[in-house]
């Protein structure tokens, strides 16, 4: 039994810091299976895992289906040129038809804020988001503070800067959400073309000067910069080259951060755009270890959602 | 058969009064409205409709729906549109061009007004688009259109994007006595987003709509209403800058007239969080600071109707994600509950709210109805102010099912309504 009582996992909205302190508990626990030779436990053993990429994900889709193999769960994937959904079928109706197949948790991954809310509704399985739109990245965001309080200890108390497209990001939506939760100071900085209106509204503070952004920062962490927006005016920046110069982490700017600054990336990484790869490759970075965590805090969102018995769970 | 409509509380927003009475229906006029106590028997043949504790009311004229035919029957039709209206207290309606094709000329105005005879419930007035194809480059023939029974000119739906075009369209339509509704919206502005946008599209992760994107060209059509001294009436008002903007114009005297549609005064941005695509609609649902500059509009007068935007779309288009989801929504049927609300709230008395629904759209269109009096044609409703109920699915009259109101408490229920003499709806 444990004591992790949602259905579901859209939003880091309705998780407490209970709820956050129990999956980054459970996910250290599940860390050390991955360093075994038998990388597998039964735990999930019998239960289906659908993997639904209707966008492009290479990172989060194989550490999910890591993740729930590594549980001993069966798991399929569907992306959407692979699905019926290239043929005009609805979100609505792919997702009836996979209940018809009776998975315990359907992965979705989707260009539509809100769409796995749409598919929570009409499921039985359990969904858990793996980005929808612009709006959300719930497991980025854990597995991200599961990487922070591995390096520092503690989440409460750390002053964190989050750099980039802030408007069009979902892991800093979620990062934001989970960080205020655990009682993190945060700021968010860009160009004022890519911070949505009454961010501050949000909790955080809003800066658009890099330099001021990760003074005295514990942990920096970047966005990446959506390379295939350059140009339109509605893309936020004027050219690649203009953003590198002005709003990119270099190492000078780096040292107005904290002697043992943390620095991470949710990838993919464009260097010499949103960092250089000085930075990118220095002690600092734990990129590589957000991934390895992303595995282990993924097989503890699984196992807390469909393990062990299952109470009336709401959400 | 005359019909003697006996002890109502007769509502009567032109001069202002509610009182009891009587009213006599012959021929499809209304042939007396007498106080009470004052009716001399009219005999043993009659039909007597006993509307004791009820309020008798204008036929309600809602100058800005959506009745989606020709071209997209499945969402409505202008006899399902016309039912739902008269299920919803409306004797009269005007009907937007963005259909399929768009009517743009003489043969859909007609077919229209043909529909609407056959269907026999409220009466049906059509505004015609203002450029042809609602392309926003040239002109349709305002006077052919006007003389086929189009009482209006709209691109509604889009906004007229060229100034050029809506200066000559404000002076054309004006000698033709064509009121020109303008849907004030910088599409560049709005770009991608789905809702308002504000703290909670931050929220959420929606892409927001700017009220600015409203704001400016409100600002740009009443700066034409200046130039050309020709009037212009500005659809669907939803931010408070408009409401300011419309004030400041009528304070200068300007030809400018506004409506504001029920969700703009009952909902606001809050109600999109959970990604119902029923709350999705244009323009977007506003702050708690709008709403209230809204209601505020709406009592200083600076609003001077209430219409729908009755916008009825099938699952195909409200099933998908927020952001492939049309936008919005119906509303023939929960307008005069809604708005009486704002009479609770002691908004409006009940005469302004009635003439918000009623007398003031027929006269921005300057079309029948909207008024009762002797003589006049008996377009009337009855409404059970005091009935309340839970607004259902089962509930609803038109084709489309698009209300972010299903499931929300009502109060006040159209019982009876009247098209020239004839009972059109009556609540089972």
């Amino acid at each position: 039994m444990n004591k992790f009582d949602h259905k579901h996992l859209l939003s880091m909205d309705p998780l407490s810091v209970e709820d956050i302190t129990l999956i980054l508990d459970t996910a250290e626990s599940f860390k050390a299976i991955s360093t075994r030779e038998i990388k597998k436990v039964p735990t999930l053993r019998g239960k289906s895992v659908i993997n639904f990429f209707y966008e492009p994900s290479t990172r989060t889709q194989t550490s999910f289906d890591v993740a729930a193999k590594r549980l001993s769960a069966d798991t399929f994937s569907l992306s959407a040129s692979t699905s019926s959904m290239v043929k005009g079928e609805t979100l609505i109706d792919t997702a009836r038809n996979l209940q018809a197949m009776k998975p315990d948790v359907i992965v979705l991954r989707h260009s539509s804020s809100g769409a796995p809310h749409m598919l929570a509704r009409e499921v039985d399985a359990s969904v858990i988001n793996a980005g929808d739109g612009i709006n959300e990245h719930p497991t980025q965001a854990l597995l991200d503070l599961f990487t922070i309080r591995e390096k520092k200890g503690r989440i409460e108390g750390l002053n964190i800067a989050i750099l980039g497209d802030i408007a069009h990001s979902r892991v800093a939506r979620s990062d934001i959400k989970g960080l205020l939760k655990m009682g993190a100071d945060v700021t968010v900085s860009g160009p004022p073309t890519m911070m949505p209106v009454e961010m501050a509204s949000m909790g955080v503070h809003v800066v658009h000067n890099t330099a001021e952004a990760i003074r005295d920062k514990d942990v920096v962490m970047l966005l990446r910069i959506q390379l295939e927006r350059e140009g339109p005016v509605w893309a936020g920046f004027p050219s690649v080259r203009e953003y590198a110069t002005f709003f990119g982490l270099n190492r000078t700017l780096m040292e107005q951060a904290k002697k043992d600054v943390v620095l991470m990336h949710p990838g993919p990484m464009n260097r010499g755009v949103e960092i250089t790869s000085e930075v990118a490759d220095s002690p600092c970075s734990v990129i590589l270890d957000q991934v390895t965590n992303g595995v282990a805090v993924r097989m503890a969102i699984l196992y807390l959602l469909i393990g062990g018995a299952k109470s009336d769970k709401v959400d | 058969m005359t019909k003697w409509i006996k002890d109502g509380d007769i509502v009567d927003p032109v001069n202002g009064t509610v009182e009891r009475g009587d009213l006599l229906v012959e021929k499809g006029k209304i042939a007396a409205i007498k106080p009470e106590g004052t009716l001399n028997d009219p005999g043993p043949d009659v039909t007597v409709i006993d509307a004791a504790g009820k309020l008798v009311i204008p036929g309600l004229v809602d100058m800005h729906v959506h009745l989606r035919e020709p071209g997209h029957e499945y969402k409505e039709t202008v006899i399902t549109g016309a039912r739902a209206a008269a299920a919803g207290g409306f004797t009269a309606v005007a009907c937007m061009p963005n259909t399929d094709p768009p009517n743009d000329c003489r043969s859909v105005t007609e077919f229209i007004l043909e529909q609407a005879r056959k269907g026999g419930t409220a009466r049906v007035f059509p505004v015609a688009a203002i450029t042809r194809g609602q392309r926003g480059e040239s002109l349709t023939d305002f006077g052919d259109l006007r003389a086929a029974g189009a009482v209006g000119v709209s691109d509604d739906g889009l906004p007229v994007v060229n100034g050029q075009v809506m200066r000559r369209a404000l002076e054309y339509a004006h000698y033709h006595g064509l009121m020109v509704i303008s849907h004030s919206e910088d599409l560049l502005l709005t770009g991608d987003g789905v809702m308002h946008e504000g703290e909670i599209s931050t929220r959420i992760g929606l892409s927001g709509i700017p009220a600015a994107s409203e704001d400016i060209i409100v600002y740009r059509d009443i700066s034409l209403a200046r130039l050309t001294r020709c009037p212009v009436h500005i659809a669907h008002v939803s931010t408070a800058n408009s409401v300011e903007l419309i004030r400041r114009a009528k304070e200068e005297g300007l030809p400018v007239t506004a409506e504001t549609a029920p969700h703009y005064f009952s909902l606001d941005h809050r109600a999109v969080v959970g990604y119902d695509t029923r709350t999705k609609v244009k323009p977007p649902l506003r702050t708690p600071a709008d709403v209230d500059a809204v209601k505020q509009g709406l009592k200083e007068g600076v609003i001077d109707a209430i219409a729908t935007d009755h916008a009825p779309h099938s699952t195909l288009e409200k099933d998908v994600e927020f952001d492939r989801a049309a936008f919005g929504m119906i509303g023939l049927e929960t307008a005069l509950p809604l708005t009486l609300r704002l009479v609770d709230e002691g908004i409006l008395t009940l005469v302004e709210a009635i003439g918000k629904l009623s007398t003031h759209g027929a006269e921005i269109l300057n079309i029948p109805g909207g008024r009762l009096m002797a003589g006049g044609p008996a377009d009337l409703a009855i409404v059970d102010p005091a009935c309340e109920y839970v607004y259902e699915e089962a509930d609803i009259v038109s084709k489309s099912k698009n209300s972010p109101f299903l499931g929300t408490p009502m109060k006040g229920r159209t019982q009876l309504t009247m098209v020239g003499g004839e009972i059109v709806w009556e609540q089972a």
